[in-house]
């Protein structure tokens, strides 16, 4: 007990008699600049959580709000669960379950195949390989907003439209996932394959004993990426899903406003604010969540 | 157990670049063959092409009696240790181990006690589930071990296993390494550029320049009877002193007019280079050689004396207790002490 009591007085003195720390006045101009920034994005999404907690009315008369409303709850309720659209067939949690299936099916997806071409155009001997890069690297330069009526086209005739197919195969089709793979993959000591060779490890053993877990950190960090973008998609889940029951949070908050275009009846602003809330809390769930390894996916590998 | 030979082995890469002449050789069963030369003559490539993992251009390798060639290396039962040890670095030190032998379908009761036995041997217990990242330099190569020890190869292909090591540890690993491949009684080839490490580990020592095979033979040979001036040059610390000299009559006669004693030309008349060993020749004030020191290096043990002989480059290795300064000094062969090569090639004459 003596000893515990001891210590503690210790530490408090050495605390008090600290020399009071000499204010560096250049960190304050960082930190300033970087509070600022900070509010310029964290306001408006403040803004909309707040909005969220407002009945329509309200919101329609005085636009966005500062303060809290008393339909906090009401509204979240009406976001996840009342039906809604044209047929009445789409709540909240459908269109959450359609993103969720969205970004996962894009993430998981792209990275698969991703790995799978990197494998191949790394590690074998192709008479092509190079040629087969070039053009799987110029993709990049393709992405889907440019090739959309093509694609569009497409998966009409092949009679995809309002598939989970349909709204996920052609977002796979890039090069990103490819060519962080391929780069990394191409970091790997030659020694280690080697070994692997020796201790007789077949090009299938060798993908999945060695590659597939060396690359962890590398697929965390890529799968993190792929489904905030594909939670984001915006154009393509638009043209190519008219049943409401695939529309995606993303699409369901549009839905919302949009009955103002239509002049029907005031838009449920509050709704839209939530759902808004609720489109964003996944994504950032999982930056926040996995950051660690993003990191090191990115900056360092575990060799 | 197996004997590794090599029939007329050459390698030219893509690239045009023959990184290995036609070479024939022999190791025997259970020695330890050490592959030494400088940098990029060859040693890795020729170790590479028996393990399997570069192409034959052309030739003929087998071990045991089995001829390879064309055949994977993870079926010709031989076991490779790297440089940079090539560790799993998401397995533990056991599942690296027995990483061969899973892919060999051997089951896992059977692996767990191979793999407990090596690690035993190489005091290793205490780490098998640890990862690679959590040992120390040395203790990864103890790993890389274990992993072509369980294995029971044929042979062992060591790559410069030791070159990552600090100097303490280089030895203390290189009598181990040595003392395990004894105790196996397992044929391994052993690649090294430190001439130290091939003289003290070596059955048999294989001395590359250039893509060639200058000189075959076990250590004491290669000192005592270097087939080249390469050879001369290269094996032994401090290296051999080589001057240029010129025999006729039976004499051999340093640029100064001094005849060196003990050399016997046979017949033999024009430019030779004569080769000494800075240890086979002491100061005597009756001695037949003179030599001017400029620099005196103390090595501890013994004094090196740096300085001209008949304004050649030339030093000696006096042991600590003799007095030594710089200045004209008389220097005293002892018995055997002169190499003699021909001066164009570099070839042993005699
Ligand atoms: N893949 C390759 N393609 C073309 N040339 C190569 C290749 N690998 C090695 N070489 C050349 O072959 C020669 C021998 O190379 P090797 O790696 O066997 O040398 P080494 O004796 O192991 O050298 P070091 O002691 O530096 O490891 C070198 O001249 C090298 O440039
Ligand atoms: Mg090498």
């Amino acid at each position: 007990m003596a000893d515990i009591t001891d210590t503690n007085v210790h530490t408090t003195t050495s605390a008090t008699t600290r020399r009071p720390k000499r204010i560096r006045w250049d960190h304050i101009g960082d930190h300033a600049v970087l509070i600022a920034g900070a509010l310029l994005m964290l306001v408006p999404v403040y803004m909309v959580f707040a909005t969220s907690s407002w009945d329509a009315i309200t919101v329609h008369r005085e636009g966005m709000q500062f303060g809290f409303g008393d339909q906090l709850v009401e509204n979240y309720n009406a976001a996840l669960l009342e039906y809604g659209g044209f047929t009445d067939s789409v709540n909240g949690l459908t269109m959450l379950g359609n993103s969720l299936i969205l970004g996962l099916g894009f993430a998981i997806g792209k990275i698969i195949v991703g790995m799978m071409a990197a494998y191949a155009i790394v590690y074998f001997r192709l008479k092509f390989a190079t040629l087969a890069f070039w053009m799987i690297f110029t993709t990049l330069l393709l992405p889907l907003e440019v090739r959309i009526l093509p694609s569009y086209e497409v998966i009409s005739w092949m009679n995809l439209g309002n598939t989970y197919t349909g709204l996920i195969v052609p977002l796979i089709a890039s090069a990103t996932a490819t060519f962080f793979f391929r780069q990394f993959f191409r970091s790997i000591p030659e020694e280690l394959i080697e070994a692997a060779r020796i201790d007789g490890a077949g090009p299938v053993k060798f993908f999945i004993d060695i590659l597939v877990p060396l690359s962890k950190t590398m697929i965390a960090a890529m799968f993190i990426i792929m489904f905030v973008f594909g939670w984001n998609q915006y154009l393509w889940p638009t043209l190519i899903t008219t049943d409401e029951s695939l529309f995606t949070l993303v699409r369901g908050i549009r839905q919302i406003v949009q009955s103002y275009a239509d002049g029907s009846e005031t838009p449920d602003y509050g709704q839209a604010a939530a759902l808004a809330i609720i489109a964003m809390t996944p994504p950032v769930l999982i930056v926040v969540f996995f950051q660690n390894w993003f990191v090191k996916g990115l900056t360092e590998s575990d060799k | 157990m197996a004997q590794v030979t090599l029939n007329q082995v050459r390698k030219v890469y893509p690239n045009g670049a023959e990184a290995l002449e036609p070479s024939t050789f022999t190791i025997p069963d259970g020695e330890l063959c050490v592959l030494v030369g400088p940098s990029g003559c060859g040693k890795s490539t020729m170790l590479r092409m028996v393990a399997g993992l570069e192409d034959i251009t052309e030739g003929e390798i087998s071990i045991g009696d089995r001829i390879v060639n064309d055949i994977d290396p993870a079926d010709r039962n031989i076991a490779m240790v790297f440089q940079n040890y090539a560790l799993y670095p998401h397995m533990t030190v056991a599942r690296n181990m027995g990483y061969g032998l899973k892919n060999r379908g051997m089951d896992k009761g059977q692996i767990a006690a191979k793999v407990r036995e090596a690690a035993e041997m190489l005091n290793l217990t205490e780490f098998l589930d640890r990862r690679p990242s959590q040992l120390s330099g040395g203790q990864r190569q103890r790993v890389a071990m274990g992993r072509a020890i369980v294995r029971e190869p044929d042979l062992f292909l060591f790559d410069e296993p030791l070159s990552n090591l600090d100097a303490k540890l280089r030895n203390q690993m290189r009598i181990e390494i040595r003392a395990l491949q004894r105790r196996l009684g397992t044929t391994a080839m052993y690649v090294t550029h430190d001439q130290v490490e091939a003289m003290t580990m070596a059955d048999r020592i294989i001395v590359l320049s250039n893509g060639h095979i200058e000189q075959i033979g076990t250590p004491n040979e290669i000192y005592e009877h270097p087939a080249s001036t390469f050879v001369a040059s290269f094996m032994g610390a401090p290296p051999m002193n080589l001057l240029e000299a010129d025999a006729a009559q039976g004499r051999v006669t340093l640029k100064n007019g001094e005849v060196v004693p003990q050399a016997s030309v046979n017949g033999h008349a024009g430019a030779v280079t004569v080769g000494i060993r800075p240890e086979d020749i002491m100061p005597s004030p009756q001695g037949d050689l003179t030599l001017d020191v400029d620099i005196i290096e103390e090595l501890g043990a013994q004094r090196l004396l740096h300085g001209q002989m008949g304004g050649q480059a030339f030093s000696v290795a006096v042991p600590k207790d003799q007095e030594a300064s710089t200045g004209e000094m008389r220097l005293a062969l002892k018995p055997n002490a002169v190499h003699l090569f021909d001066a164009d090639q570099g070839r042993r004459l005699g």
